[in-house]
């Protein structure tokens, strides 16, 4: 997974540079949504407005990019056995951490986002970059990856956010788009939306890469 | 992750390793969340006051200046310190310094853990005039409707709370219905979608108003605001 040089394909000249390969890994061609399929309950149950999505991708993002890079750092000192109990730790700590930090922003904010921040514990994603990347790369590395693998999150969220926001409420970041007379598709911002819209985008994802693969 | 059951016969010695890695670890992390929460209390603590300030402006339309007083089994007694013990009242006040009403808060056991709302009560209207939720975790899109569904909401813009004749209980508590089905100006009209959270507030504003309404009815003329003026 670590060896770039030895692939070949469309993203071939990318790769050989490996700090951008590592950084763009996340955004597209390992995207932790679209291709991973991983951290499967924030993108389902918090993608019902771009907002509460955007704000999720970035929390996210910064628990994954701090968790990165300790685990990174204390790589040599943490033994095997124990690992995963270590990440855990680390995780929850940076979530915890987050969570005072956004109610000392805001209440408000802290407000819409109550119940999501501590799910971030949870959040496989996060848990998987540090077993799989961060603790077998340099702290460099793993900020890389963190931040494309952070990025590639907030954009999927997003992707689905606006597609749930706009035909379940016929609004945008909270504007409203359509005249009183659209019919609001209830069905989308409850859960069976999310898997609605999550298979329609991971069905043009998969087309759009395999008509890449082709060419 | 299948590497995860690759422990090797000799762990015995690496117990000591391990126990200091965890130990480590978890001494370190507890050091970064006690330091976040001493840094980040004032602030929150600044943040939290300043919201419940707001929020009493909300409840009760028309006040201009606030008092704090809790509840001491007998009386309200004026505080100003941030209590934990004891029902706290906020009595507010219009720019001439008649009373507007009471802010009071109320919690409730929603959906995810309890349901903080503050409402106003004005005892010349005998109603609930305003209502807003101070902390909730409710379900995103679902739950936390209560905050900004306008027809629940619109519940608590006139929501009667009236006293029987010895006007120590109340003649009808709040009842919590369906949604559409509000007949009586002392019903709580539910949301569709968001019944558990709904009637979580309905019934939190009806323990609240049954156990407060009749004390601070008894009590409303001893309520002054901290300047001059008596009408």
């Amino acid at each position: 997974m670590n060896k770039p040089s030895e692939k070949k394909g469309f993203f071939a000249t990318l790769e050989e540079n490996p700090s951008a390969d590592t950084f763009l890994r996340g955004l597209w061609k390992d995207n932790p949504v679209f291709v991973q399929v991983l951290g499967m309950c924030p993108v389902l149950a918090v993608t019902n407005t771009a907002e509460n999505a955007l704000a999720m991708g970035l929390a996210t993002a910064f628990v994954m990019l701090m968790s990165n890079v300790l685990v990174s750092s204390l790589r040599r000192f943490i033994p095997k056995q124990v690992r995963i109990a270590s990440y855990i730790l680390i995780i929850a700590t940076f979530v915890t951490i987050t969570d005072y930090a956004i109610m000392a922003i805001s209440v408000e904010l802290h407000k819409s986002l109550g119940a999501f921040i501590s799910l971030i514990v949870v959040n496989c994603l996060i848990l998987s970059r540090a077993e799989a990347f961060a603790s077998k790369n340099t702290i460099g590395r793993s900020v890389l990856d963190a931040l494309g693998m952070g990025v590639g999150f907030t954009f999927a969220l997003l992707c689905l956010g606006v597609v749930r926001e706009v035909l379940g409420n016929g609004s945008i970041f909270g504007l409203a788009l359509f005249p009183d007379t659209f019919q609001e598709w209830i069905v989308m911002i409850l859960p069976a939306g999310g898997f609605f819209t999550l298979a329609i985008w991971l069905l043009l994802f998969n087309i759009i890469n395999q008509k890449r693969a082709a060419t | 992750m299948s590497e995860t059951l690759n422990i090797p016969k000799g762990a015995t010695g690496n117990s000591r390793k391990m126990l200091t890695a965890m130990v480590g670890i978890g001494l370190m992390c507890a050091l970064l969340i006690v330091l976040t929460y001493e840094g980040t209390k004032p602030i929150i603590a600044d943040n939290k006051a300043e919201a419940l300030e707001q929020a009493i402006f909300k409840v009760l339309p028309g006040t201009a200046t606030t008092a704090a007083y809790t509840w001491n089994g007998e009386t309200f007694v004026p505080t100003e310190e941030q209590t934990d013990g004891g029902q706290r009242v906020y009595a507010g006040f219009s720019e001439s310094g008649s009373l507007t009403g009471f802010a009071l808060p109320a919690v409730g056991q929603g959906y995810a853990g309890n349901i903080r709302v503050l409402y106003g009560y004005d005892p010349e209207q005998e109603a609930v005039v305003g209502f807003y939720v101070l902390e909730s975790k409710e379900t995103p899109g679902l739950g936390d409707k209560i905050e900004k569904d306008p027809a629940f909401l619109a519940n608590f813009e006139e929501l009667s709370v009236p006293l029987n004749a010895a006007g120590d209980a109340l003649k009808q508590e709040i009842r919590y219905v369906k949604s559409g089905e509000k007949q009586n100006p002392w019903e709580v009209d539910g949301i569709t979608g968001a019944t558990i959270s709904s009637q979580a507030v309905s019934d939190a504003l009806s323990e609240s108003t049954a156990e407060w309404v009749p004390k601070l009815h008894q009590a409303k003329n001893q309520f002054q605001p901290q300047t001059q003026s008596d009408e």
